[in-house]
């Protein structure tokens, strides 16, 4: 049994509209050092296999095909192993 | 012409759709629920405006892997017409049928309101019965219409004449502010290399009559039909 970690983001160089408004909105509250904000997705997955290569298949294979449009969207994911009982 | 509108969970343009088609244009047309497998009977499919699946993780992402999408591939294989209104265009971008991706308006609000759009390319099933450069008035109502493609493909895209529509002036012109949501080189409509699927942000289902503040968008549904009864030749990829 494994759980998988999705960070989803907008790729670099494609205009992140929602960062954008972020980082607007915190320049107004004065926080002039905070700067290039960009705005993503995180998912966390329960995956019931017990091999670990399978479960790095299946986590990739998610996240390339459902969780990311990999149009516009990079990610990067991350397992770790969960005791079943 | 038999028309087939898709209905989605959370389709709400689907009786537009088919009001314009059926009632409007006298053409035959029915409701297609997104669990059906076979959509041999149609000679053209809707995929209408709405919000499928809430826009869940993204709009049209959830929606691209419905039962019905398996026939609307093959239908679309097959040379057939398709026609992707709004949330129907992110459900094709999404299924891969279009190239390409939407992101959130630039401004980051649903913009609901009349827009212009210059028909780039007359040329096409979808175009016909326009004018090279003529000026269409038809409602925008969306919050995810940003259009975007990596700069290689949207140049082969524009090469292949692959652009139907472009935000313009109301005298046709484009510029950042005749361009309501940030799209990628002001893009409302694209079409595929096969020139059979077509994916629009506005909504010509509700500019087919004066009465509602344009007929504009018969000229589109016009093009479709023209194209069918003319029996001119398919492209199968």
């Amino acid at each position: 049994m494994y759980r998988g970690f999705i960070h989803v983001m907008p790729k670099e160089g494609i205009l992140d509209p929602q960062g954008k408004a972020v980082e607007g909105a915190l320049a107004r509250l004065g926080h002039a050092d905070v700067s290039s904000v960009r705005a993503g997705k995180y998912f966390e997955v329960t995956l019931a296999v017990r091999d670990r290569g399978e479960a790095e298949r299946l986590l990739h294979e998610i996240s390339r095909k459902v969780l990311s449009n990999p149009v516009i969207e990079s990610y990067r994911c991350d397992l770790s192993e969960v005791d079943p009982s | 012409m038999k028309f087939g509108v898709i209905v989605f969970p959370g389709s709400n343009c689907d009786a537009d759709c088919l009001y314009a088609v059926r009632d409007v244009l006298g053409q035959e047309g029915d409701y297609v629920w997104h669990h059906e497998m076979h959509l041999d009977r149609f000679d053209a499919l809707i995929l209408p405006g709405g919000f499928s699946y809430g826009d869940y993780l993204r709009s049209g992402a959830i929606a691209q892997f419905s039962p019905v999408m398996a026939a609307v591939r093959d239908f679309a294989k097959k040379g057939k017409a398709v026609i992707g209104i709004c949330n129907g265009f992110q459900v094709l971008l999404e299924a891969g049928l279009l190239p390409g991706a939407m992101r959130r308006n630039h401004n980051l609000q649903f913009i609901c309101r009349n827009a212009y759009v210059r028909v780039e390319n007359a040329g096409t099933r979808f175009t016909k019965s326009c004018a090279s450069g003529q000026v269409l008035r038809l409602p925008i109502a969306h919050m995810e219409g940003n259009y975007y493609a990596p700069p290689d493909i949207l140049e082969a895209m524009k090469d292949r004449g692959q652009i139907l529509l472009r935000y313009c002036s109301a005298d046709g012109k484009t510029n950042p502010e005749s361009n309501p949501n940030g799209s990628e080189d002001s893009i409302a409509g694209v079409m595929n290399e096969c020139g059979n699927v077509f994916g629009l942000m506005p909504h010509p289902e509700r500019a087919c009559e004066d009465l509602l503040g344009s007929a504009d968008g018969r000229a589109i549904f016009e093009s479709m039909i023209s194209f069918a009864l003319n029996g001119e030749g398919r492209c199968s990829a």
